[in-house]
Protein backbone atom coordinates (compact mmCIF):
# COMPACT_ATOMS: atom_id res chain seq x y z
CA UNK A 1 0.00 0.00 0.00
CA UNK A 2 2.82 2.06 -0.60
CA UNK A 3 2.77 2.60 -4.28
CA UNK A 4 3.09 6.18 -5.53
CA UNK A 5 4.36 7.40 -2.24
CA UNK A 6 7.53 8.80 -0.75
CA UNK A 7 9.14 7.05 2.31
CA UNK A 8 11.49 9.25 4.28
CA UNK A 9 14.70 9.14 6.34
CA UNK A 10 13.99 10.71 9.90
CA UNK A 11 16.17 10.77 13.13
CA UNK A 12 13.91 12.10 15.54
CA UNK A 13 9.68 12.17 16.15
CA UNK A 14 10.10 15.81 15.45
CA UNK A 15 11.42 15.12 11.84
CA UNK A 16 9.03 12.09 11.54
CA UNK A 17 5.72 14.40 12.16
CA UNK A 18 7.21 16.54 9.67
CA UNK A 19 7.07 14.11 6.92
CA UNK A 20 4.29 12.81 8.23
CA UNK A 21 2.47 16.14 7.73
CA UNK A 22 4.12 16.70 3.82
CA UNK A 23 2.25 13.04 2.89
CA UNK A 24 4.31 10.88 3.36
CA UNK A 25 3.40 7.35 3.14
CA UNK A 26 6.04 5.93 5.83
CA UNK A 27 9.21 7.07 7.65
CA UNK A 28 12.16 5.19 8.31
CA UNK A 29 13.70 5.71 11.69
CA UNK A 30 17.51 5.79 12.05
CA UNK A 31 20.16 7.49 13.81
CA UNK A 32 21.74 9.42 10.99
CA UNK A 33 20.53 9.92 7.70
CA UNK A 34 23.32 8.40 5.09
CA UNK A 35 24.90 11.73 4.55
CA UNK A 36 25.66 11.93 7.88
CA UNK A 37 27.15 7.86 7.89
CA UNK A 38 29.30 9.10 5.44
CA UNK A 39 30.61 11.59 6.99
CA UNK A 40 31.28 10.05 10.37
CA UNK A 41 32.36 6.99 9.07
CA UNK A 42 32.77 4.30 12.16
CA UNK A 43 30.16 1.05 12.11
CA UNK A 44 26.60 2.37 11.66
CA UNK A 45 24.23 -0.42 13.66
CA UNK A 46 20.98 -0.73 14.18
CA UNK A 47 18.91 2.67 16.03
CA UNK A 48 18.10 2.72 19.67
CA UNK A 49 14.43 1.51 20.66
CA UNK A 50 13.69 4.70 21.98
CA UNK A 51 14.25 5.95 19.17
CA UNK A 52 12.56 3.81 17.19
CA UNK A 53 9.59 3.94 19.77
CA UNK A 54 9.49 7.60 20.09
CA UNK A 55 9.03 7.91 16.66
CA UNK A 56 6.33 4.98 16.67
CA UNK A 57 4.10 6.87 19.28
CA UNK A 58 4.93 10.27 17.27
CA UNK A 59 3.27 9.19 13.71
CA UNK A 60 0.04 7.63 12.57
CA UNK A 61 1.87 6.15 9.48
CA UNK A 62 3.99 3.04 9.28
CA UNK A 63 7.72 2.93 10.64
CA UNK A 64 10.43 1.26 9.02
CA UNK A 65 13.48 0.77 10.48
CA UNK A 66 17.32 -0.60 9.55
CA UNK A 67 18.84 -3.46 10.11
CA UNK A 68 22.62 -4.44 8.85
CA UNK A 69 23.10 -6.78 6.47
CA UNK A 70 22.84 -10.52 7.73
CA UNK A 71 22.04 -9.27 11.24
CA UNK A 72 19.47 -11.54 12.04
CA UNK A 73 19.51 -10.57 15.42
CA UNK A 74 18.79 -6.52 15.11
CA UNK A 75 15.66 -7.75 12.73
CA UNK A 76 14.42 -9.78 15.25
CA UNK A 77 14.66 -6.52 17.78
CA UNK A 78 12.72 -4.46 14.99
CA UNK A 79 10.54 -7.35 14.96
CA UNK A 80 9.91 -7.35 18.47
CA UNK A 81 9.15 -3.89 18.57
CA UNK A 82 6.03 -3.90 16.16
CA UNK A 83 7.91 -2.19 13.00
CA UNK A 84 6.07 -1.89 10.03
CA UNK A 85 8.61 -3.35 7.84
CA UNK A 86 12.54 -4.03 8.20
CA UNK A 87 15.17 -2.57 5.83
CA UNK A 88 18.45 -4.64 5.63
CA UNK A 89 20.11 -1.92 4.53
CA UNK A 90 23.67 -1.57 3.10
CA UNK A 91 23.68 1.71 4.64
CA UNK A 92 24.47 0.20 7.87
CA UNK A 93 27.77 -1.32 8.03
CA UNK A 94 27.42 -5.09 7.09
CA UNK A 95 27.41 -7.80 9.62
CA UNK A 96 27.95 -10.81 7.34
CA UNK A 97 29.99 -11.24 4.43
CA UNK A 98 27.99 -14.32 2.26
CA UNK A 99 25.08 -14.03 4.20
CA UNK A 100 22.04 -12.03 4.33
CA UNK A 101 19.23 -12.48 6.59
CA UNK A 102 16.70 -15.32 5.84
CA UNK A 103 13.35 -13.21 5.92
CA UNK A 104 11.07 -16.65 5.05
CA UNK A 105 12.08 -16.77 8.90
CA UNK A 106 9.94 -13.56 10.08
CA UNK A 107 6.83 -12.03 10.04
CA UNK A 108 7.42 -8.53 9.15
CA UNK A 109 8.23 -7.89 5.92
CA UNK A 110 11.50 -6.75 4.69
CA UNK A 111 12.37 -4.28 1.79
CA UNK A 112 15.80 -4.93 0.74
CA UNK A 113 18.43 -2.97 -2.04
CA UNK A 114 19.67 -3.83 -5.02
CA UNK A 115 21.59 -2.41 -8.03
CA UNK A 116 21.23 -5.34 -10.63
CA UNK A 117 18.45 -7.91 -11.21
CA UNK A 118 20.21 -10.99 -10.14
CA UNK A 119 20.80 -9.36 -6.60
CA UNK A 120 16.88 -8.58 -6.72
CA UNK A 121 16.27 -12.24 -7.15
CA UNK A 122 18.50 -13.34 -4.72
CA UNK A 123 16.70 -10.98 -2.35
CA UNK A 124 13.21 -12.19 -3.16
CA UNK A 125 14.66 -15.87 -2.85
CA UNK A 126 15.05 -15.29 0.19
CA UNK A 127 12.24 -13.73 1.43
CA UNK A 128 11.95 -10.02 0.71
CA UNK A 129 8.92 -8.66 -0.39
CA UNK A 130 9.99 -5.61 -1.64
CA UNK A 131 13.04 -4.13 -3.70
CA UNK A 132 14.23 -0.72 -3.92
CA UNK A 133 17.13 -0.05 -6.50
CA UNK A 134 19.76 1.15 -3.81
CA UNK A 135 21.39 4.69 -6.05
CA UNK A 136 24.32 5.98 -3.97
CA UNK A 137 22.80 6.87 -0.37
CA UNK A 138 23.79 10.23 0.95
CA UNK A 139 25.33 11.65 -2.40
CA UNK A 140 22.70 13.40 -3.59
CA UNK A 141 23.05 12.18 -6.52
CA UNK A 142 20.82 10.15 -8.73
CA UNK A 143 22.76 9.01 -11.33
CA UNK A 144 23.59 5.63 -9.42
CA UNK A 145 19.98 4.94 -8.81
CA UNK A 146 19.06 5.21 -12.36
CA UNK A 147 21.89 3.13 -13.29
CA UNK A 148 20.58 0.51 -10.93
CA UNK A 149 16.79 0.77 -12.00
CA UNK A 150 17.68 0.93 -15.77
CA UNK A 151 20.05 -2.49 -15.29
CA UNK A 152 16.93 -4.17 -13.52
CA UNK A 153 13.95 -3.05 -15.78
CA UNK A 154 16.52 -3.70 -19.30
CA UNK A 155 17.35 -6.73 -18.19
CA UNK A 156 13.15 -7.93 -16.92
CA UNK A 157 12.47 -6.70 -20.58
CA UNK A 158 15.52 -8.61 -22.31
CA UNK A 159 13.80 -11.99 -20.45
CA UNK A 160 10.52 -11.63 -21.65
CA UNK A 161 11.74 -11.84 -25.11
CA UNK A 162 13.88 -15.05 -24.42
CA UNK A 163 12.56 -18.25 -25.64
CA UNK A 164 12.27 -20.67 -23.08
CA UNK A 165 16.37 -22.67 -23.53
CA UNK A 166 17.63 -18.88 -23.17
CA UNK A 167 15.88 -18.64 -19.56
CA UNK A 168 18.17 -21.31 -18.36
CA UNK A 169 21.22 -19.21 -19.19
CA UNK A 170 19.43 -16.05 -17.67
CA UNK A 171 19.02 -17.74 -14.52
CA UNK A 172 22.90 -18.68 -14.60
CA UNK A 173 23.78 -15.07 -15.74
CA UNK A 174 22.01 -13.44 -12.61
CA UNK A 175 22.97 -16.05 -10.19
CA UNK A 176 19.17 -16.37 -9.58
CA UNK A 177 16.52 -19.03 -8.94
CA UNK A 178 14.91 -20.39 -12.73
CA UNK A 179 11.36 -20.27 -11.15
CA UNK A 180 11.70 -16.41 -10.65
CA UNK A 181 13.30 -15.79 -14.23
CA UNK A 182 10.77 -18.43 -15.62
CA UNK A 183 8.23 -16.45 -13.42
CA UNK A 184 9.42 -12.67 -15.14
CA UNK A 185 9.82 -14.10 -18.52
CA UNK A 186 5.80 -14.99 -18.33
CA UNK A 187 4.83 -11.42 -16.25
CA UNK A 188 7.15 -8.95 -17.08
CA UNK A 189 7.85 -7.61 -13.65
CA UNK A 190 9.33 -8.10 -10.30
CA UNK A 191 6.99 -10.76 -8.21
CA UNK A 192 7.59 -7.87 -5.23
CA UNK A 193 6.63 -3.94 -5.47
CA UNK A 194 9.80 -2.16 -6.71
CA UNK A 195 11.14 1.24 -5.86
CA UNK A 196 13.49 3.16 -5.92
CA UNK A 197 16.05 4.74 -3.39
CA UNK A 198 19.23 6.50 -3.10
CA UNK A 199 20.22 10.21 -4.25
CA UNK A 200 16.77 11.49 -4.86
CA UNK A 201 17.31 15.21 -4.05
CA UNK A 202 14.60 16.97 -6.22
CA UNK A 203 10.75 16.49 -7.32
CA UNK A 204 12.56 16.40 -11.02
CA UNK A 205 14.78 13.65 -9.52
CA UNK A 206 11.41 11.64 -8.10
CA UNK A 207 9.56 12.22 -11.56
CA UNK A 208 12.93 11.05 -13.27
CA UNK A 209 12.87 7.63 -11.31
CA UNK A 210 8.84 7.26 -11.29
CA UNK A 211 9.14 7.33 -15.43
CA UNK A 212 11.82 4.98 -15.36
CA UNK A 213 9.53 2.49 -13.55
CA UNK A 214 10.12 2.98 -9.87
CA UNK A 215 6.63 2.39 -8.11
CA UNK A 216 7.56 4.64 -5.14
CA UNK A 217 10.24 6.68 -3.55
CA UNK A 218 12.87 6.80 -0.81
CA UNK A 219 14.19 9.83 0.39
CA UNK A 220 17.30 9.52 3.13
CA UNK A 221 19.07 12.64 3.19
CA UNK A 222 17.64 14.51 0.36
CA UNK A 223 15.38 15.99 2.50
CA UNK A 224 16.05 16.66 5.82
CA UNK A 225 20.04 17.37 4.49
CA UNK A 226 18.32 20.37 2.44
CA UNK A 227 17.70 23.97 3.37
CA UNK A 228 13.86 23.68 4.15
CA UNK A 229 12.84 20.04 4.49
CA UNK A 230 8.59 20.36 4.92
CA UNK A 231 8.02 22.17 1.44
CA UNK A 232 10.84 20.07 -0.15
CA UNK A 233 8.91 16.76 1.39
CA UNK A 234 5.89 18.13 0.18
CA UNK A 235 6.72 18.83 -3.27
CA UNK A 236 8.66 15.30 -3.34
CA UNK A 237 5.55 13.52 -2.59
CA UNK A 238 3.40 15.85 -5.24
CA UNK A 239 6.18 15.31 -8.02
CA UNK A 240 5.67 11.41 -7.22
CA UNK A 241 1.79 11.39 -8.12
CA UNK A 242 1.76 13.82 -10.53
CA UNK A 243 5.27 12.48 -12.47
CA UNK A 244 3.54 12.41 -15.84
CA UNK A 245 2.74 16.22 -15.44
CA UNK A 246 5.81 17.92 -15.87
CA UNK A 247 3.45 21.29 -15.38
CA UNK A 248 2.82 20.03 -11.93
CA UNK A 249 6.48 19.38 -11.29
CA UNK A 250 7.51 22.34 -12.48
CA UNK A 251 4.67 24.22 -10.41
CA UNK A 252 5.87 22.21 -6.92
CA UNK A 253 9.49 22.64 -7.88
CA UNK A 254 9.27 26.45 -7.67
CA UNK A 255 11.17 28.45 -4.58
CA UNK A 256 12.22 25.30 -2.65
CA UNK A 257 15.40 26.94 -1.74
CA UNK A 258 18.62 24.84 -1.63
CA UNK A 259 18.75 21.10 -2.17
CA UNK A 260 21.26 18.94 -0.23
CA UNK A 261 25.20 19.45 -1.07
CA UNK A 262 25.51 16.31 -3.59
CA UNK A 263 28.74 14.35 -3.96
CA UNK A 264 30.63 13.22 -7.16
CA UNK A 265 30.31 9.72 -7.26
CA UNK A 266 33.93 9.12 -8.71
CA UNK A 267 35.23 11.21 -5.47
CA UNK A 268 33.58 8.66 -3.34
CA UNK A 269 35.96 6.58 -0.76
CA UNK A 270 32.98 4.17 0.22
CA UNK A 271 30.74 3.33 -2.51
CA UNK A 272 27.80 1.54 0.08
CA UNK A 273 26.16 0.05 -2.99
CA UNK A 274 28.70 -2.12 -3.38
CA UNK A 275 27.57 -3.56 0.07
CA UNK A 276 25.50 -6.53 -0.40
CA UNK A 277 26.21 -9.70 -2.39
CA UNK B 1 -22.34 0.03 -23.17
CA UNK B 2 -18.66 -0.49 -20.95
CA UNK B 3 -18.78 1.66 -17.90
CA UNK B 4 -16.90 4.32 -17.65
CA UNK B 5 -15.09 3.92 -14.16
CA UNK B 6 -12.48 6.30 -12.59
CA UNK B 7 -9.64 5.07 -10.22
CA UNK B 8 -8.50 7.81 -7.81
CA UNK B 9 -4.60 7.39 -8.67
CA UNK B 10 -3.09 9.62 -6.41
CA UNK B 11 -1.29 7.03 -4.07
CA UNK B 12 -1.66 3.40 -3.43
CA UNK B 13 -3.50 0.54 -5.10
CA UNK B 14 -4.75 2.38 -7.98
CA UNK B 15 -2.94 -0.66 -10.81
CA UNK B 16 -4.22 -3.43 -8.86
CA UNK B 17 -8.10 -1.53 -9.47
CA UNK B 18 -7.75 -0.77 -13.03
CA UNK B 19 -6.56 -4.16 -14.04
CA UNK B 20 -9.86 -5.58 -12.18
CA UNK B 21 -12.32 -3.55 -13.75
CA UNK B 22 -10.36 -3.94 -17.19
CA UNK B 23 -10.84 -7.79 -16.85
CA UNK B 24 -14.68 -7.38 -16.45
CA UNK B 25 -14.84 -4.75 -19.46
CA UNK B 26 -14.99 -1.62 -18.02
CA UNK B 27 -13.29 1.61 -19.64
CA UNK B 28 -10.72 2.79 -16.72
CA UNK B 29 -9.42 6.19 -15.80
CA UNK B 30 -6.88 7.54 -13.88
CA UNK B 31 -8.39 10.41 -11.69
CA UNK B 32 -5.23 12.81 -10.42
CA UNK B 33 -7.05 16.16 -11.01
CA UNK B 34 -10.13 17.54 -10.98
CA UNK B 35 -10.48 18.03 -14.87
CA UNK B 36 -10.36 13.88 -14.57
CA UNK B 37 -13.57 13.15 -13.02
CA UNK B 38 -14.96 14.72 -16.37
CA UNK B 39 -17.68 11.97 -18.01
CA UNK B 40 -17.23 9.10 -15.06
CA UNK B 41 -19.97 6.35 -14.69
CA UNK B 42 -18.37 5.16 -10.99
CA UNK B 43 -15.43 5.80 -9.26
CA UNK B 44 -13.00 3.33 -7.00
CA UNK B 45 -10.81 5.09 -4.17
CA UNK B 46 -7.90 2.43 -3.43
CA UNK B 47 -5.95 1.11 -0.39
CA UNK B 48 -2.95 3.38 0.27
CA UNK B 49 -2.32 5.67 3.67
CA UNK B 50 -5.73 8.07 3.67
CA UNK B 51 -3.46 10.67 5.57
CA UNK B 52 -1.53 11.36 2.26
CA UNK B 53 -4.23 10.73 -0.27
CA UNK B 54 -6.15 13.11 1.98
CA UNK B 55 -3.75 15.68 1.43
CA UNK B 56 -2.95 15.14 -1.94
CA UNK B 57 -6.99 15.28 -2.94
CA UNK B 58 -6.95 18.87 -1.27
CA UNK B 59 -3.59 20.12 -2.84
CA UNK B 60 -4.88 18.96 -6.11
CA UNK B 61 -7.96 20.90 -5.78
CA UNK B 62 -9.82 17.69 -6.56
CA UNK B 63 -11.76 17.09 -3.03
CA UNK B 64 -14.40 19.51 -3.10
CA UNK B 65 -15.31 18.77 -7.20
CA UNK B 66 -15.25 14.96 -6.16
CA UNK B 67 -17.44 15.56 -2.20
CA UNK B 68 -20.26 17.41 -4.79
CA UNK B 69 -20.26 14.18 -7.36
CA UNK B 70 -20.60 11.67 -4.13
CA UNK B 71 -22.95 13.38 -2.73
CA UNK B 72 -24.91 14.25 -6.14
CA UNK B 73 -24.95 10.29 -6.29
CA UNK B 74 -21.97 8.95 -8.07
CA UNK B 75 -21.56 5.46 -7.53
CA UNK B 76 -18.52 5.03 -5.41
CA UNK B 77 -16.06 1.81 -3.97
CA UNK B 78 -13.91 2.55 -1.31
CA UNK B 79 -11.25 -0.10 0.07
CA UNK B 80 -9.05 0.19 2.98
CA UNK B 81 -7.49 3.90 3.15
CA UNK B 82 -10.86 4.05 0.58
CA UNK B 83 -13.43 2.98 3.63
CA UNK B 84 -11.74 5.65 6.15
CA UNK B 85 -11.87 8.60 3.11
CA UNK B 86 -16.10 8.14 2.72
CA UNK B 87 -16.63 7.19 6.05
CA UNK B 88 -18.71 9.65 8.65
CA UNK B 89 -16.39 9.59 11.70
CA UNK B 90 -12.90 8.90 11.69
CA UNK B 91 -11.06 7.52 15.36
CA UNK B 92 -7.34 7.60 15.34
CA UNK B 93 -6.40 9.78 12.07
CA UNK B 94 -4.72 12.90 11.85
CA UNK B 95 -6.77 16.05 13.02
CA UNK B 96 -6.70 17.77 9.25
CA UNK B 97 -7.44 14.29 7.63
CA UNK B 98 -10.22 14.85 5.56
CA UNK B 99 -13.39 12.60 4.33
CA UNK B 100 -15.97 12.54 2.30
CA UNK B 101 -18.23 11.29 5.03
CA UNK B 102 -20.93 9.74 3.02
CA UNK B 103 -21.16 6.49 4.69
CA UNK B 104 -23.11 6.68 7.99
CA UNK B 105 -20.15 4.34 9.56
CA UNK B 106 -17.57 5.51 12.63
CA UNK B 107 -13.96 3.36 11.67
CA UNK B 108 -10.81 3.44 13.92
CA UNK B 109 -7.78 4.05 11.64
CA UNK B 110 -4.98 0.60 11.61
CA UNK B 111 -7.99 -0.74 14.33
CA UNK B 112 -6.81 -4.07 13.43
CA UNK B 113 -3.23 -3.30 14.46
CA UNK B 114 0.09 -2.70 12.58
CA UNK B 115 1.42 -4.24 9.09
CA UNK B 116 2.29 -7.16 11.30
CA UNK B 117 -1.00 -7.86 12.26
CA UNK B 118 -2.40 -8.00 8.65
CA UNK B 119 -4.55 -11.24 8.34
CA UNK B 120 -6.41 -12.78 5.58
CA UNK B 121 -9.79 -14.78 6.29
CA UNK B 122 -12.29 -16.56 4.16
CA UNK B 123 -15.66 -14.26 4.16
CA UNK B 124 -18.93 -14.85 3.97
CA UNK B 125 -20.80 -12.30 2.02
CA UNK B 126 -24.19 -11.58 1.37
CA UNK B 127 -25.02 -12.87 -2.23
CA UNK B 128 -21.95 -15.06 -2.84
CA UNK B 129 -22.46 -18.73 -3.10
CA UNK B 130 -18.76 -19.39 -1.70
CA UNK B 131 -16.65 -17.67 0.54
CA UNK B 132 -14.22 -14.72 -0.48
CA UNK B 133 -11.23 -14.52 0.45
CA UNK B 134 -10.41 -10.96 2.78
CA UNK B 135 -6.59 -9.65 2.39
CA UNK B 136 -6.71 -7.19 5.75
CA UNK B 137 -3.87 -5.08 5.65
CA UNK B 138 -3.71 -2.48 8.86
CA UNK B 139 -7.02 -2.33 8.04
CA UNK B 140 -9.65 0.35 9.09
CA UNK B 141 -11.86 -1.14 11.70
CA UNK B 142 -15.60 -0.91 11.50
CA UNK B 143 -16.94 0.50 15.00
CA UNK B 144 -20.35 1.04 14.73
CA UNK B 145 -23.06 1.45 11.76
CA UNK B 146 -26.02 3.37 11.35
CA UNK B 147 -29.08 0.57 10.87
CA UNK B 148 -29.44 2.06 7.20
CA UNK B 149 -26.25 0.86 6.27
CA UNK B 150 -25.94 -2.31 4.69
CA UNK B 151 -23.77 -4.71 6.17
CA UNK B 152 -22.80 -7.33 3.45
CA UNK B 153 -20.11 -9.00 5.85
CA UNK B 154 -18.41 -9.22 9.01
CA UNK B 155 -15.59 -10.63 10.78
CA UNK B 156 -15.08 -12.29 13.92
CA UNK B 157 -13.34 -10.14 16.72
CA UNK B 158 -10.10 -12.29 18.38
CA UNK B 159 -12.00 -10.29 21.73
CA UNK B 160 -15.31 -11.23 20.58
CA UNK B 161 -18.34 -9.87 18.89
CA UNK B 162 -18.36 -8.78 15.00
CA UNK B 163 -17.19 -5.92 12.99
CA UNK B 164 -18.17 -5.05 9.79
CA UNK B 165 -16.05 -5.68 6.65
CA UNK B 166 -18.29 -5.02 3.52
CA UNK B 167 -20.96 -2.45 3.70
CA UNK B 168 -23.03 -0.34 1.49
CA UNK B 169 -25.50 2.69 1.80
CA UNK B 170 -27.03 4.20 -1.20
CA UNK B 171 -24.40 5.42 -3.64
CA UNK B 172 -21.09 4.31 -1.69
CA UNK B 173 -20.24 0.44 -1.12
CA UNK B 174 -16.59 0.23 1.42
CA UNK B 175 -14.77 -2.84 2.38
CA UNK B 176 -11.98 -2.73 4.97
CA UNK B 177 -10.15 -5.51 2.96
CA UNK B 178 -8.56 -5.27 -0.40
CA UNK B 179 -10.57 -7.45 -3.01
CA UNK B 180 -8.46 -5.98 -5.97
CA UNK B 181 -5.46 -8.39 -3.87
CA UNK B 182 -6.93 -10.81 -5.23
CA UNK B 183 -7.83 -13.24 -8.33
CA UNK B 184 -11.77 -13.19 -7.24
CA UNK B 185 -13.22 -10.34 -9.07
CA UNK B 186 -17.18 -10.82 -7.65
CA UNK B 187 -16.61 -7.41 -5.88
CA UNK B 188 -16.08 -5.84 -8.64
CA UNK B 189 -18.33 -7.29 -10.80
CA UNK B 190 -20.88 -6.26 -7.83
CA UNK B 191 -20.16 -2.74 -7.84
CA UNK B 192 -20.27 -2.81 -11.85
CA UNK B 193 -23.47 -5.10 -11.90
CA UNK B 194 -25.25 -2.20 -9.53
CA UNK B 195 -24.57 0.45 -11.56
CA UNK B 196 -27.19 -0.54 -14.10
Amino acid sequence: MLRGGVIMDVVTPAEAKIAEDAGAVAVMALERVPADIRRDGGVARMSDPVMIEGIQEAVTIPVMAKARIGHFAEAQILESLGVDYVDESEVLTPADESHHIDKWSFTVPFVCGATNLGEALRRISEGACMIRSKGEAGTGNIVEAVRHLRSILGDIGKITQADQAELFDWAKQLQAPLGLVQEIAETGALPVPMFCAGGIATPADASLVMQLGAEAVFVGSGIFKSEDPAPRAKAIVEAVTHYQDPAMVAKVSRGLGDAMPGLEIGELETKLAERGW
Amino acid sequence: MPKTVGVLALQGASREHTAALEKLGANVLQVRMPEHLRGLEALVIPGGESTTISMLLESSGTFEPLADLISEGLPVLGTCAGMILLAKDVIDGRPDQKSFAQIDITVRRNGFGRQIASFESDLKISGFTTPFRGVFIRAPLVQSCDPSVETLATIELDGGGQSTVLCRQRNVTVSSFHPELTDDLRIHQMFLENLD
